[in-house]
């Protein structure tokens, strides 16, 4: 066989293979679409779910999802870009930093329900916080360290030693640099990591179930103080996510229209997920823009 | 390759005042050990050139002079700057840096705007007058040869300039910081001839208010710009002499063999 056949049929798997993913992903995407978006409307996305009658809406798993995701991220950003800081400039290669690696990579491969669980017994139950909107934020945190520490660390390795060594040879010191020049150059890929990591938190039920809880209280929105109980943003509430309503509906609903309800819904944590990828990667575009003041 | 002997060296002190001196500098990559006791003189406002074959430890030693080797290599002996040990743990190599300025063999301009790569190390010392700063960004660029290329395009990325360009936005971005020693690690290897002639005319300019060392393997660079020229072979320095000397009367027979091209 002449190496022009070899070549050419090498590139006919590849083909195959590339479609045979975007063939699953559209068939999926699309059967989730077609089935639940005629059942998403305005009136759906802006009233309260119904337990028994038909014809309730997601207004308040919506809002707890967006909360719930955003409430993570203000924990476990933070936390993540510490110790990517750290893993990528100034950890020594020794045992110490291994073992860190290493932890890192065993809590991302935890079952989410085991995640849930735990927090579960330790969160709702000892630290008596109740099925609440923190505990299922931390839940999530554990969740999501893991992948958000690797893409910072990742996102800050990919830029270039030359940066770095230029910034010392100025006379900055390394915070300075790491901080000055290092990080606004990682910028694009640390916010493609947090969209990714913010896609699987968002579509996360088995971890929530346990710590968030699975019911959805009536809540007052235009109520802005977060320490009173009645408040949209009371962290301290129970909270239903779309995810874990999903999965209810459809294990213990009993209301007529349940299918419909959880098509329309998971109809819309798809919506909301590729809205917040794009945006988020506009987003980065535009910082980086900005930031090289690239016109 | 020929076996040239170490033990026989011809290295001559500086009669005029001096911009730093090396004593006994030995450099250790771990067991490896890639500079023995390199001891050199380096003159004040005269371009100096480090030449050799690559591994000789050329870079290596230049890298020394502003501690740019901390993290990677065990650097012992002296480094003499304005009557100080800078390579005593106790000296403040940020410091150190504002005085003794590198310029890398790849051109490596920050992601940001022309005028913020220079800007940007002036703000963090704290230099916040806008007018003082406008004034070091026009007149390191014209220090550097490239304000009249670039004076309209100031907010233009940097990351947008060719590489010679962008090789003298760096060396402007050292000379903003006003300091005393340049020191250049091959910065015309990765330019075109026309690029590297232009740094080269920046470099004589330069010479007048900058101590300026330089590591190049280009023979005909070292003796277009060098007024002193040190020869490395294999982590040791044999030969150090005035340039017309070096070229014209090499003392030391790994010398000749080099700058005649028998080398190896």
């Amino acid at each position: 066989m002449n190496s022009k056949t070899t070549n050419n049929i090498a590139t006919g798997i590849i083909y195959v293979l590339v479609a045979a993913v975007v063939g699953i992903l559209i068939f999926l995407l699309g059967y989730i679409l077609i089935t639940g978006l005629p059942h998403v409307s305005w009136h759906f996305l802006t009233s309260a779910a119904q337990s028994f009658r038909a014809g309730g809406g997601i207004r308040d798993q919506l809002f707890n999802s967006l909360y719930l995701l955003v409430l993570t991220l203000i924990i476990s950003f933070p936390i993540a870009l510490g110790s990517g800081i750290y893993l990528s400039e100034y950890a020594p290669n020794n045992w110490l930093t291994g073992l860190i690696r290493t932890a890192i990579e065993v809590l991302s491969s935890l079952p989410s329900v085991v995640i849930g669980l735990f927090g579960y017994l330790l969160f709702v139950i000892q630290f008596r916080m109740g099925f609440s909107i923190l505990a299922g934020a931390i839940a999530l945190t554990f969740f999501n360290l893991p992948l958000l520490t690797r893409s910072v660390e990742e996102s800050l390795e990919d830029v270039s030693d030359l940066q770095r060594e230029a910034g010392l040879s100025l006379g900055l010191s390394h915070w300075k640099t790491i901080t000055g020049i290092v990080l606004p150059a990682a910028v694009p890929g640390i916010l493609t990591g947090i969209i990714l990591s913010a896609g699987r938190v968002f579509g996360e039920a088995a971890a929530l179930i346990y710590t968030a809880g699975q019911s959805a209280p009536i809540v007052n929105y235009s109520n802005w103080n977060p320490m009173s109980t009645t408040s949209f943003l009371n962290p301290m509430r129970p909270a239903e996510t779309l995810a874990v309503h999903i999965w209810k509906v459809n294990t213990e609903g009993v209301t007529p229209d349940a299918l419909s309800i959880s098509s329309g819904t998971s109809a819309v944590l798809i919506i909301v997920i590729l809205l917040f990828n794009l945006s988020a990667r506009l987003l980065g575009n535009w910082m980086y823009k900005k930031m090289t003041a690239t016109k | 390759m020929q076996d040239y002997s170490f033990d026989k060296t011809h290295i001559i002190d500086i009669p005029i005042e001096k911009a730093m001196t090396t004593e006994n500098l030995q450099v250790f990559y771990g067991d490896n050990h890639a500079m023995h006791d390199a001891s050199l003189q380096f003159s004040r406002y005269r371009i100096t050139a480090l030449i050799g074959a690559s591994g000789s430890g050329k870079s290596t030693y230049l890298r020394c002079l502003n501690r740019m080797n901390d993290r990677i290599a065990t650097v012992k002996g002296k480094i003499m700057y304005r009557d100080m040990d800078i390579n005593s743990p106790k000296i403040n190599v940020y410091e150190v840096r504002k005085h003794i300025s590198m310029v890398f063999q790849r051109p490596n301009p920050f992601a940001k705007s022309i005028r913020e790569n220079i800007t940007f190390a002036l703000k963090r010392n704290g230099i916040k007058d806008k007018t003082e700063l406008e004034e070091r960004v026009e007149s390191s660029l014209k220090a550097a040869a490239l304000w009249d290329e670039v004076k309209d395009e100031l907010d233009k990325s940097a990351l947008a300039l060719s590489g010679g360009q962008a090789q003298r936005l760096c060396i402007a971005r050292c000379v903003a910081m006003k300091p005393d020693i340049l020191l250049l690690d091959e910065p015309a290897s990765a330019l075109d001839p026309i690029s590297t002639a232009k740094i080269e005319e920046t470099l004589q300019q330069l010479r007048k208010n900058y101590s300026i060392i330089i590591v190049t393997h280009n023979m005909q660079q070292a003796s277009r710009i060098a007024d002193y020229t040190a020869f490395f072979h294999m982590g040791h320095v044999l030969e150090y002499d005035r340039t017309e000397k070096i070229f014209t009367n090499p003392q030391i027979k790994a010398t000749e063999d080099y700058i005649s091209g028998n080398f190896g």
